[in-house]
Parts: C-alpha cells; structure tokens; sequence
C-alpha cells in the first residue's frame, strides 16, 4: 500500500487553478517562510537546511547544505538556479515553475540571504516561455512587495533577481555548462578539477548552482524547521520529493510523496497514483531515474523510492522521473531513441561523447531498421565499454561530464536484460513489433 | 541604424544592463532577433556582437549551438514534435509521420506558404500529455493525429494568436524596472569576499611553506 499521509511541501498549491497568482500565494503562507528567515542569522538559516539534509534535487543528490557550507568559508558572489530541465521524461520542475513560480522564488531569496549573496539568476530551458513569464512575474511581484531589491522587508539585506533563458542545449544541465551559458558562450562543460562552481564559477567567481526542486523547497523547510523535514523519509533519504511518471501508464504525472516510504510498485500502480498500466499490460522494465539512469526489471518493482535504496541496486534516483515500458514497448526502438538523444546533445568537446553517441546510434538504428548483424551486440557492449571503462556503476569517466558515460546505461542495461530482443531485430530483419 | 525595431532596441539594451558582463545578455539577445525576424538574419548578428562586445563570428558560433536558434528562415508557426522516449512510447513517430502530411513538409522542412516549419524535438518536459507537441514553444496539449488536424485548422484560421505569440519566448517578458541593489552595495560585498579570499590564500600559502620548510628539513637529516 502506498503511504500518501505525508504534508506536500512544495506541491501544495496545485490543487488550485489559480496557483501561479500573487494573490494565493500570499493567502497560503506566502513570504512567511522569507520573514521568518529574515529575523535569524544566514548561518541559522543554512543551519536548518542542515537540519533538514535536504539533498540537491537536480539528479546528483548532493546535499544543499553541504554544498553551501564548502561555500560559507569563502564569501561567494553568485547564486544560480538550474531551471534548465531537459533530461527526457522529466517534468517536474515544468511543474513547479509554470504553476508556482512564487514559491520558487521566495527559495531563492531564502537561499541567497543564508549565502549572503546580493545577485542571483534563474536559468530556465528557453522551451518553458510560459514559465519564463510567470516566473517573471513572481519577480517582478517580489520587487512590488518588498520582497526583493533594496533592504528586503526593511531588513539589512538586499538582492537583485534575473531571470534568465536557454535556446535549447541539453548539456546545459551540467552546472558548469550552465554557467557558461550564462556568460553568453556555448554549453561547453568545464574540465575538472576544480569539481565544484563554488571554487571557479560565474565569471570566475565562487558561485553555488541550485537546482529549482531544491529551492522550493525552502519556504517550508524554514516555517515548519529542518527537523520536521527530516522526520520524514529514511536514512539520506528525508523529506518528500516529486516523481515525473510517465510511459506506459494509466495516470502519469507528477507525485510528491515521501522518499523510501513508497515503492516503483506503488508510484506505478496505486489508484491515486499511476493507477497501473495502459490495457494492463504486464510490465516490461523501468526506466527509475531519467534516460541516464540502468534500467529496472519487474523484480525489482518493490524497491523503495530512496537515494541510497535505488543506489544500491546499481541505478539512480536521478532527476525523479520513472518511465514505464510495456510488454508490447521495443526497447530495441526505445534505446536507439534514447541514443539518438545524447548523440544530438553532445556537445562535442570530448571524443568518446561525441564519436561513441553517433556510431551507438547508428548500430541500434541498424538493428531497429533491419540492417542488423548478430556481432553488433556484442560491438555495442565494447563501445560502451570505450566511453564508460568496466561498464560499472556508478560509471568510469572518461570525458569532461557525465553525458558521455550516461549514454551506455540504456544500451547496456537492455542488452543485459533483453539481449533476445536484439537477437530477433537481427533474425526478423527489422522490429518485429513494427 | 540599428537593425532592431526601437522598442526591441530598448529591450534590448536593458537586457545588457542586467547583467555584470555584457555577453551575457547573449542568449535572451537572440531570442529578442528571433522575435523580430523569426530566424538570425546577418544584420542582426551584426548588431548582437556590437551589444554583447563581441564579433559576428562569435555570435553566429555561439548561436549555431542552441536548438532554438534558427540560422535559416522558418515559417510563422514552428511547429515542435518531440519523439523522445515518452512520447515513443505513446505513438510520437506516427504522429510526426501525420504531421508531414497535415503541414504539406517534410521534418525541418517549411510548409510552401511560409506558415509552418516542423521540427523533430527532444523532450520537452510535459511528458504527461504525450506525444508532446509545441507551435512557437506554447505547448499546444494536442496528443491524438485528430485533435492535431483541428489544432492546425485553427492555428491557420487565426483563432489560437492570442495563445500562440510569434517567435521569440520572451515576447511576453517584461521586468519591471532594471537592477535596485546599488553598485556600491555589491562593491561593498565584493571587497569582504575578496579580503576574505586573500587571507585564506595567506593562510595556505603559508601552510605550505611550513610543510616545505619540515620536508627540506627532514632532508637535510
């Protein structure tokens, strides 16, 4: 049975059609949470995001308040907000900016006052132009409330907001990706070390990157304190989180329940939730954690929605996004999609990335195609191998980001299970779904 | 002669003035030609470097990176057709194959009368209504080929224009008012920080040289 009892903290608003608005953001706690923080010292702040061990809700799961506190021993200059959203099947922070662009931004202005940071920028993927101009008007609201510009609610701290927009670049995710994106350049990922913004980051400045979940869920983690976010979940695991379901499902949307108190079985097939898959087909496999993340068999249907638990099992909670495949889905037709993705989006500063996306590609579109050979499978195994030594997980890196060892994931995990399925594309010659 | 309408040329130049650096402005300043021209057109790339400080090479290098940058000419309504694994799975490539035939072009292709440009997208990030279908990046909800033709019906009837804005996400953008927090107030700040980051570079440097001071020492033993 699924646990659905815990509070929605930063979903709450959308049971209303008017959530977006001013208007029911100030009848429902609105700025309550950003009062409340004004009145304790930044480090107080940061404190309770402590507290909470709210982990980064971009894909990565690194802790926010680790994050700040490598950040807090050096002043830094920048705080910016990753609204870039554009691992396939994830939809989630769609949702938060399009139906509660406020909340989001009274985060941010939480964040940048525990950080003591007096510019911070909202990037979001150029695809969200309605969230582009709600999130907008949050700002341009804040500024209207005192929320935002000089000496914040007559308090001794001040913060300008820019929203700012993509044009369309995957790569850009990739916080450091981002940040040149945000100087105006192309999404080249920066080589490493050093590994985090906070060293070398906007402008060459010490900047933390947030992801937009992870800022809204501050306003709450402030009025109600950390603790009572980490009461909820388990272990790393605390608070609630939004899950993106989408695919072979009867409901797919977007759920907050609480981390590891519910299971894959649950998201997919409780009535409240995914309400069980399309002409009850039986289920083929799960994609748990975005298109970068190994794929999940039905055995694994009951583990429970949690970093560590997901982990565990050689996968990925990722981006929160769950795609479900029927027993009529190809997954030979799924995988070639899923590398013709990242064979687009590689940026192409590293030779593994951007040579292995596009010959994986075209191999899985020769055997989607008909044009298959039964060594082919075997020679995707030893190109992902050369992107992603071991083939182990977490993945050996052997580019700039993590893109390129992202793309043998799906390859290898569907081969793993399904290598029949290839075998048949090769003896049918061509999908013999199709 | 700026190649920018005047009221796009206001926006313009605030836009620059948002940011501590002017090429930053980069991105939002194509989507704002874009607007204007529907594509990249030369005497806009021109004028882009002229604002962000930077050549026309640069500009067009930057900008033929970005998905939603146009370098040739499109029809008035783009109209965006993700495939990816989503919308996959619930019949996205049949869709785009009825698309081809309801827009009379090919994918990346322009309808003969200028009205539509069709795309093969990535993930959009609406995956709950799929396949996901975008006109001018307005998300349009259409997931069945019918609902689609009756979409396009209206798009070309004129009906969805206050729904669908041309070209350009940020046609409906608008800060109110450019930067409130003074530049001496973040001078302020970045002085605390730079001193702060001086002492700590002090500090390790020193650490350092006490470390290499105990190992040429433990040498000389």
């Amino acid at each position: 049975m699924a646990s659905l009892n815990a509070p929605k903290i930063v979903s709450s608003r959308g049971q209303y059609a008017d959530s977006h608005t001013l208007a029911r953001f100030l009848e429902t706690d609105g700025y309550v949470g950003l009062k409340k923080a004004l009145t304790m010292h930044p480090e107080e702040v940061a404190a309770e995001v402590d507290a909470a061990s709210l982990l980064g809700r971009g894909g990565a799961g690194f802790p926010a308040g680790r994050k700040w506190s490598m950040l807090r021993k050096s002043p830094i200059s920048y705080l910016v907000v990753n609204g870039d959203e554009s691992e396939p099947a994830t939809f989630k922070d769609h949702f938060l900016v399009e139906r509660d662009p406020n909340q989001l931004v009274e985060g941010v202005i939480i964040a940048a006052y525990a950080l003591q940071v007096t510019q911070a920028f909202i990037f979001l993927r150029g695809e969200f132009a309605l969230g582009l101009e709600r999130v907008q008007q949050a700002v341009n609201d804040a500024y209207a409330q005192g929320a935002l510009g000089q000496r914040i609610f007559g308090h001794d701290f001040s913060l300008d907001i820019v929203v700012h927009t993509g044009a369309g670049a995957y790569v850009c995710g990739e916080e450091t990706a981002l940040i040149e994106a945000l100087e105006g350049k192309r999404g080249f990922p920066r080589i490493k070390p050093p590994f985090f913004p906070a060293v070398t980051g906007l402008y060459g400045e010490p900047t933390v990157v947030n992801n937009v979940e992870t800022m809204s869920n501050l306003p709450w983690i402030i009025r109600n304190g950390g603790a009572a976010f980490a009461a909820l979940g388990t272990g790393r695991s605390t608070g609630t989180r939004l899950f993106a379901l989408a695919g072979r499902v009867k409901n797919p949307g977007v759920y907050e329940i609480e981390m590891v108190k519910n299971t894959f079985r649950d998201l997919i097939f409780d009535p409240a939730l995914g309400g069980g898959i399309i002409g009850d087909k039986a289920l083929k496999a799960i994609i748990p954690g975005g298109v970068s993340s190994p794929w999940f068999g039905p055995d694994l249907l009951d583990t429970p929605l949690g970093q560590d638990e997901v982990g565990g099992l050689g996968s990925m909670l990722g981006s929160g996004s769950v795609v479900v495949l029927d027993e009529d889905s190809c997954v030979v037709r799924a995988v070639w999609r899923i590398t013709k993705f990242f064979s687009n989006e590689s940026c192409g500063q590293c030779t593994p990335c951007r040579e292995g996306s596009g010959w994986i590609e075209r191999i899985m579109y020769r055997i989607e195609h008909g044009g298959g050979r039964l060594e082919d499978v075997d020679l995707l195994l030893d190109l992902c191998d050369n992107i992603a030594p071991g083939l182990s997980w977490p993945p050996q890196q052997t580019t700039i980001c993590v893109l390129g060892p992202s793309i043998p994931s799906s390859v290898t995990s569907a081969i793993k299970m399904f290598r029949d399925d290839f075998v048949a594309h090769v003896a049918h010659g061509g999908c013999p779904h199709d | 002669m700026s190649h920018f309408r005047p009221e796009l040329r206001q926006r313009a130049d605030e836009l620059v003035a948002l940011y501590p650096r002017k090429r930053s402005a980069m991105l939002p300043l194509l989507h704002l030609a874009q607007e204007q021209d529907g594509y990249l057109t030369e005497p806009a790339i021109e004028e882009i470097a002229e604002l962000t400080g930077t050549s026309a090479a640069d500009v067009r290098g930057t900008a033929a990176f970005y998905d939603m940058i146009h370098l040739e000419p499109v029809g008035k309504y783009v109209v965006g057709i993700c495939t990816n694994i989503a919308c996959l799975l619930n019949g996205a490539q049949e869709m785009l194959e009825h698309a081809t035939t309801t827009l009379g072009c090919p994918v990346g292709g322009t309808s003969s009368d200028g009205l539509f440009t069709l795309e093969e997208t990535e993930c959009l990030a609406d995956c709950n209504l799929a396949p996901c279908v975008q006109v001018n990046h307005r998300y349009v909800r259409t997931t069945t080929p019918d609902a689609f033709d009756a979409m396009v019906a209206d798009v070309r009837a004129g009906k969805l224009d206050h729904e669908i804005p041309s070209h350009g996400t940020l046609v409906r953008v608008r800060r109110q008012g450019g930067l409130r927090v003074s530049r001496e107030e973040i001078a302020q700040q970045r002085a605390v920080a730079a001193a702060a980051r001086a002492e700590r570079d002090a500090a390790a440097k020193e650490a350092a040289e006490a470390a290499a001071a105990i190992v040429s020492t433990e040498e000389k033993k």
